[in-house]
C-alpha cells in the first residue's frame, strides 16, 4: 500500500513546475480574498435558503434579489462602533475575534482551493510565477487543518471569558464542553479513512479515488463519514450542535458583547470553517478533484451540496442540549468510531 | 374545496387520532432499544424532506407567503373602519352631506365638528366639518347613522402623519373630483370580506 502511494507522489511532483515563494504568497492573497468574499455570500445564501424553506422570499431589496445586502451588511459591520465593556478583559476581548478568523484562514493553507495556474508571460513583475493549488502542501494536511480548526475554539471560549457577561460565560463553558466531545469523534471517524489510504496528505486521498465514483471512499467507509459529518457539524459550531450562541438560551453565548468587525470576524471564521469542513469531506470522502476536464467543477459542487447541506439541517432539526451532545459524543458517537477502526484494521490484514 | 367539513359541528364524531406515546424505558436495555429504533426510524429524514418539500413548494408551485408590504397589500375587511371618508353624487359630483348633523349628534367622542349654512339659492350647504381624529374612537356610529351614505369608513389603514390635521378637513376626507369615477361604496357592516371563502379553512371549527 505505502509503496504504490509514494510512487504517486513521486510522479505527482514530478511533473510539476517549481513552486516559489511569490507563488504561495499570490494564492494566499486570492484564498483571503475570495474565501472572505465566499463567507459573505455564504450569509446571503443561507439567509436565502433559510427563507425560502420557510416559503419566504428573504433580503430582497437591496440590489437585484437582494445581492447587494451583502456590502450593506459589510458597510454596517466595518463602520459600527468597537465596544468593549467595561469590566472586560480588554487585551484578551480584543484578540480572540482575530484567534477565530487567523486560525480558519490558516486552516485553509493546506487544503487545495481552486486549481492551479500559471501567470501569463505578459503579466509585468508576475509573469510566469507558478500558482499552486495548495498553498502550503503539507504531507500532512489533514492532521494540520484539524489541529488548526481545534485551536479556531480558543476564539469563542477566550471570548466568552473575557467579556464580564453570564451569558459569554455559558457560552465560553459550553464551548469547552463541544471541544472536549467531539474532537475525539472527529480524529477517530477520519482515521478510518487514513488507515486505508496510508497517507495524511489530501493529495494522496484525491490520487486515491482517482478511478470514478465506485472509488470513493465513502463507499468503503459510510459510518466514518456520517460520523464525520456530525462531527463536522459540531466542529463548525452549526445547528444541531450550534450550544455556543443558541439565541434562545444563552442570547447570543460568546458573542453576547461583541458588535461590528470584532463580531463579523467570528462570523467570517465560522462560515471559513464551513467551507473548508465541506472541501475536507468532499476530499477524503467523495473523490475529491481531478485534474483534467471539468474536475474542478466536481469539486465545486461537492462542495456547495455540504455547505447546503447545513443550511438545510438548520431549516430542518431542533438544536440538542449540551448534556444530550456529550451522550451522544462519548456514549454513541465514540463507541461507533472505534468499532470502525478496530473492523478497518482487521479487514486490513486479512 | 366544499364546505361540508367545516359545516359539521358535532364534535365527537369527527376523526381525531390517539397519538401513540410510548411510555419512557426504565431498564438500560429498553433505553438502549428506544435510541436504536430512534436511529433506524429515519424520522430525521422526514424533517429534511418536509422542508425541502416546502421550498420546493414556495420556489415552484407560488405558495410563497411573503407580502411585499409598501407595494402589495392584504385585502382588508369592508367592515374594517379606518380614516373616514365624504362621498360625492356619481351623477353631478357634488358631495353628498345634506348638513343634517345627525353624525355630530351621534359621536360619542364628541369629535365631529360641523357648521352649515344658506347658500345663495337658499340651500343648506356645508360650511365646515371637521372630525378631531385624536378624539374618535373609530367606532363607526357616525357612518352607521348617516342617512345620505355621506360620510363612511374608508380602507386607508395607514395613518401616520405628521400632524393629525392632515386627514381631518372635509376637503381631505372628500372624493377628489376627478377620482370621481373611482369612488368605492361603502359596503356597509356586516359585508364579507372578498376573499372570505379562502379565509374559511381557518375557522376553529375545521380541526
Ligand atoms: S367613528 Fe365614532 S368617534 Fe369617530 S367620528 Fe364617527 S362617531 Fe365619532
Ligand atoms: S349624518 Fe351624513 S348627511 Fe348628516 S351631516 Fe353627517 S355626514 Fe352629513
Amino acid at each position: 500500500m505505502e509503496v504504490v502511494t509514494y510512487t504517486n507522489v513521486e510522479t505527482f511532483v514530478q511533473h510539476l513546475p517549481e513552486v516559489t515563494a511569490a507563488g504561495v504568497w499570490i494564492k494566499a492573497i486570492i484564498i483571503l480574498a475570495i474565501i472572505s468574499a465566499v463567507a459573505g455570500f455564504g450569509t446571503y445564501l443561507e439567509r436565502k435558503v433559510l427563507a425560502f424553506m420557510q416559503r419566504r422570499l428573504g433580503p430582497m431589496h437591496v440590489g437585484p434579489y437582494g445581492l447587494l445586502q451583502i456590502i450593506a451588511d459589510g458597510i454596517k459591520l466595518f463602520t459600527k462602533e468597537d465596544i468593549v465593556p467595561q469590566n472586560a478583559n480588554r487585551l484578551i476581548f480584543m484578540v480572540a475575534p482575530v484567534i477565530t478568523a487567523a486560525t480558519a484562514f490558516i486552516a485553509l493553507a493546506a487544503v487545495p482551493v481552486f486549481p492551479d495556474f500559471t501567470i501569463p508571460e505578459w503579466i509585468p513583475v508576475l509573469g510566469g510565477t507558478f500558482v499552486p493549488s495548495i498553498a502550503a502542501d503539507l504531507n500532512i494536511g489533514i492532521l494540520f487543518v484539524l489541529g488548526m480548526m481545534a485551536a479556531g475554539l480558543y476564539g469563542p471560549l477566550l471570548a466568552g471569558m473575557a467579556q464580564a457577561n453570564k451569558w459569554g460565560i455559558i457560552g465560553a463553558a459550553r464551548t469547552a464542553v463541544q471541544f472536549l466531545s467531539y474532537e475525539v469523534v472527529t480524529g477517530l471517524s477520519i482515521l478510518a479513512p487514513i488507515m486505508l489510504v496510508g497517507s495524511l496528505s489530501f493529495v494522496d486521498f484525491n490520487e486515491a479515488q482517482a478511478g470514478g465514483i465506485s472509488h470513493w471512499l465513502i463507499w468503503q467507509q459510510p459510518v466514518a463519514f456520517v460520523l464525520f459529518l456530525i462531527a463536522g457539524f459540531a466542529e463548525t459550531n452549526r445547528t444541531p450542535f450550534d450550544l455556543l450562541e443558541h439565541e434562545a438560551e444563552v442570547v447570543s453565548g460568546y458573542a453576547t458583547e461583541y458588535s461590528g468587525m470584532r463580531w463579523g470576524m467570528f462570523f467570517i471564521g465560522e462560515y471559513a470553517n464551513m467551507i473548508t469542513i465541506s472541501i475536507i469531506a468532499a476530499i477524503v470522502f467523495l473523490g475529491g478533484y481531478s485534474e483534467e476536464g471539468i474536475g474542478w467543477l466536481t469539486i465545486i459542487l461537492k462542495v456547495g451540496f455540504f455547505f447546503f447541506l447545513m443550511l438545510w439541517v438548520r431549516a430542518a432539526w431542533p438544536h440538542v442540549r449540551p448534556d444530550q451532545l456529550m451522550w451522544l459524543c462519548w456514549k454513541v458517537l465514540m463507541p461507533i468510531a472505534v468499532i470502525n477502526v478496530v473492523i478497518t484494521g482487521i479487514v486490513m490484514m486479512v | 374545496m366544499g364546505l361540508e367539513q367545516f359545516k359539521n359541528r358535532n364534535v365527537g364524531q369527527q376523526n381525531y387520532v390517539m397519538l401513540d406515546l410510548e411510555h419512557t424505558p426504565e431498564t438500560g436495555m429498553g433505553k438502549f432499544r428506544q435510541v436504536v429504533r430512534r436511529t433506524f426510524k429515519a424520522e430525521l429524514f422526514v424533517g429534511l424532506w418536509v422542508t425541502m418539500r416546502e421550498m420546493i413548494n414556495a420556489l415552484f408551485k407560488g405558495q410563497m407567503h411573503t407580502v411585499k408590504y409598501p407595494f402589495e397589500k392584504l385585502p382588508i375587511s369592508p367592515r374594517y373602519r379606518a380614516i373616514h371618508e365624504m362621498l360625492r353624487l356619481l351623477e353631478s359630483g357634488h358631495y353628498r352631506c345634506i348638513g343634517c348633523g345627525l353624525c355630530e349628534k351621534i359621536c360619542i367622542s364628541n369629535c365631529i365638528t360641523m357648521d352649515t349654512r344658506y347658500d345663495e339659492n337658499q340651500r343648506k350647504e356645508v360650511s365646515e366639518y371637521t372630525i378631531n381624529f385624536g378624539r374618535c374612537i373609530f367606532c363607526g356610529y357616525c357612518a352607521e347613522v348617516c342617512p345620505e351614505l355621506a360620510i363612511v369608513h374608508g380602507p386607508r389603514y395607514e395613518t401616520a402623519s405628521e400632524q393629525r390635521a392632515s386627514f381631518s378637513l372635509f376637503e381631505d376626507m372628500l372624493t377628489p373630483i376627478d377620482k370621481l369615477n373611482l369612488q368605492q361604496e361603502y359596503d356597509g357592516f356586516g359585508a364579507v370580506t372578498p376573499n372570505a371563502d379562502e379565509n374559511i379553512k381557518k375557522t376553529p371549527l375545521a380541526y
